[in-house]
């Protein structure tokens, strides 16, 4: 699902790099609830970084501090080295695309664009060149003379990009960009939307609640929880690796099994857990001790259906409960002896008429040891 | 099934025909009778107009319609006169209340939530008094030795009382006073309807608040300052109790020539074409006004 991206975008893993966004414990409370908690976060030249998280978790009230249009409580936020905090969003370098797209109703498409570029370029034919780019560059330029209440939400959604573009900014930052767009659109704006930033090289922020969303078009991730940033990774250490069960679970599927370690080596660990036949072993790299409580955490997709059994493979057996065609994968809900249920997904290599798996089916699953992750937070 | 059920018709469309004969009984059919009126003769009598002039002789009906009243419209520079100050005092009457009614409403809409029906409230509160009291309340705010001039030799900005009663500043300060709310109401409903994320995104892109102010709140209300600035000029058009009671002598307007010569002059024909006229020249800004209307309801879909 996730992009390949090119290696030497990874402008976050360079030690001496400048953010081009810094953001230093900043707080921001409304009455008593802390919409944001002591939050830092440095954000790159050129990156598409994207704000994730349920509603609530104080992704948006983050993204409105960038622009300007909320005031921290507590804490500093620095765009390209300079202080940003009390500046007025009129001042800031950047410009944010609405998740209503907020167009001006009384303006046709071309002076919706043209609204930001008040004196710069200084010339009115430079301005118009660059409306004119700006068309172009999203494909609306048959609609320069339409009124957004002319528009399809697919148009208006280029109307707004394209007005935020036009000045140039540093930052885009974008609210839920693809919320109001149907899923084929949504699906199809995704790319268009990396392209366009890869292209360009300004740097995108976006916020989101849909982790699909965020997977196909970051190059980095911030998972939001309760104001506070629960991990920051690219998408495929975030699916891979999540650090917490929140982040587990919030991205992708996941299976967790609660236990503890019994035997453990420097990159090897033997989990027992209460609800599986035999002891999970697992590949690590974090600091465990013996005895300690962690969970296992294994993804739908890395469950095989076996009927031999491997030594080397991790394995359970169980009662196929559920089944779930989604036409390309299956998703088989299993009830363990324990009585606690898992799921496993399959793809469909072959047009069957019949599933090959069915309900009441006994089946046995086994997993790599590199196909799971512990857990201890 | 009660009676009532019974009596309100099942067919939906049915319904729409309420307002029509309303407006059918309470205003065409009047109306009519005023129409009927202007085009016949004024006599010393009871009531003091003749019935037109039927004959019919030979199979054929010949009525007299005496269309005089309205040819005097025009011959007598009296009538234009009145015209052009009715439509003077509610011209400058509309444009005060633009002017000071535009920063209530934005004022009220700005103001914190909480604030918002408390000042409404406000606006709305005078209508709980008589108009014609009211009205009559500022002969005692105005005259020579009344409150204002009290207040202003007192202080000691003025030595002598100032005439304002019985001048058009007291007809125009009456008029503003009085239409005010009407003019506020609906600049209100269209200014709290605006979506505030539009002056984000004007912020946004680099829009002063000035600029935010002039580009995307100004445009925005223009219906509601159309149906406003309607609400005001086309009552005070016909106005007859405020220059009545506040204006002076001179004061001429169509309202209080409609007055003289019905009740003085007991010259209802005359009247009554004033009045068709009068309605004649209001069509035209309501006319504007569905305009506006439609147009704004359209930009919102």
């Amino acid at each position: 699902m996730s992009q390949s991206r090119n290696q030497s975008t990874e402008s976050w893993s360079a030690p001496d790099a400048e953010p081009v966004v810094r953001i230093e414990k900043v707080t921001k409370r409304f009455g008593e609830i802390y919409a944001v908690d002591d939050l830092s976060l440095d954000i790159h030249r050129g990156e598409f970084f994207s704000l994730l998280g349920a509603s609530g978790c104080g992704k948006t009230t983050l993204l409105r501090m960038l622009a300007g249009f909320e005031t921290p409580t507590a804490g500093r936020i620095f765009i390209d080295g300079q202080d940003m905090t009390e500046v007025p969003a009129y001042l800031r370098p950047v410009n944010m695309m609405f998740q209503s797209y907020a167009l001006f109703p009384h303006m046709t498409v071309a002076q919706n664009i043209a609204y930001g570029l008040k004196s710069d370029p200084p010339d009115r034919e430079g301005r118009s060149a660059r409306v004119s780019e700006m068309m172009a560059m999203v494909k609306i330029e048959a609609l320069a003379t339409r009124k957004p209440h002319q528009l399809s939400g697919g148009q208006r959604q280029r109307v707004a990009l394209a007005r935020a573009l036009a000045r140039h900014p540093k930052i885009l930052l974008l609210d839920e960009p693809l919320g109001a767009l149907d899923k084929k659109l949504r699906e199809q704006t995704q790319f268009e939307l990396v392209n366009l930033q890869e292209r360009l090289g300004i740097t995108f922020i976006v916020v989101t609640h849909d982790q699909e969303e965020a997977m196909t078009m970051s190059s980095r991730i911030a998972l939001l929880k309760d104001g506070r940033i629960e991990q920051v990774d690219s998408p495929r250490r975030m699916y891979e690796f999540p650090s917490t069960r929140y982040a587990a679970d919030f991205i992708g599927s996941i299976n967790l099994f609660e236990g503890h370690v019994i035997s453990h080596s420097n990159d090897m660990a033997v989990i027992h857990c209460e609800d599986t036949d035999s002891d999970i072993i697992v590949h690590h790299s974090q600091p465990l001790a013996s005895g300690m409580p962690v969970t296992v955490a294994v993804r739908p997709e890395k469950m095989r259906v076996n009927t031999t059994i491997e030594a080397d493979q991790n394995q359970l057996h169980g009662e196929i409960k559920e089944i779930a065609y989604l036409g390309d994968v299956s998703i088989y809900h299993v009830d363990l002896p324990g009585g606690k249920r898992i799921q496993f997904t399959q793809p469909n290599m072959l047009a069957l008429a019949e599933q090959p798996l069915t309900w009441g089916q006994e089946v046995q699953l086994t997993w790599h040891p590199n196909g799971c992750g512990v857990l201890t937070q | 099934m009660t009676l009532l059920q019974k009596l309100i018709p099942k067919n939906h469309q049915l319904i729409v025909a309420i307002p029509w004969l309303w407006l059918a009984i309470f205003f065409v059919l009047p109306f009519l009778f005023i129409l009927k009126i202007s085009l016949s003769e004024p006599q010393l009598a009871m009531p003091p107009y003749q019935d037109w002039i039927r004959e019919f002789e030979d199979g054929l009906l010949t009525i007299t319609l005496n269309f005089g009243n309205y040819q005097l419209m025009f011959e007598d520079d009296l009538y234009l006169q009145a015209l052009l100050g009715s439509l003077k005092v509610a011209g400058i009457s509309t444009l005060l209340c633009i002017l000071t009614g535009y920063p209530i409403a934005y004022a009220i809409t700005r103001a914190p939530l909480q604030f918002r029906m408390p000042f409404l409230m406000l606006i709305i509160l005078p209508f709980w008094t008589s108009f014609l009291l009211r009205v009559y309340a500022w002969i005692g705010i105005l005259k020579d030795n009344g409150l204002l001039n009290q207040l202003l030799m007192s202080t000691g900005i003025i030595d002598s009382p100032l005439q304002i009663l019985h001048t058009p500043a007291a007809v125009y300060i009456g008029v503003v006073y009085s239409y005010l709310p009407f003019f506020v109401l609906p600049l209100y409903a269209t200014l709290v309807r605006l979506d505030d994320t539009l002056l984000e995104a004007a912020a946004d892109l680099g829009a002063r608040p000035l600029r935010q102010f002039l580009t995307i709140t100004l445009p925005q209300s223009v219906p509601g300052i159309a149906a406003g600035a309607m609400l005001v000029f086309i009552p005070v058009m016909g106005e007859f109790v405020i220059p009545d009671l506040l204006g002076g002598p001179g004061t001429l307007m169509l309202g209080k020539l409609l007055w003289t010569e019905f009740f003085n002059n007991k010259d209802w024909p005359v009247a009554s074409s004033l009045a068709a006229i009068l309605l004649v020249i209001l069509i035209v800004p309501f006319v504007l006004l569905r305009h506006f209307e439609q147009k704004a309801s359209e930009e919102e879909r």
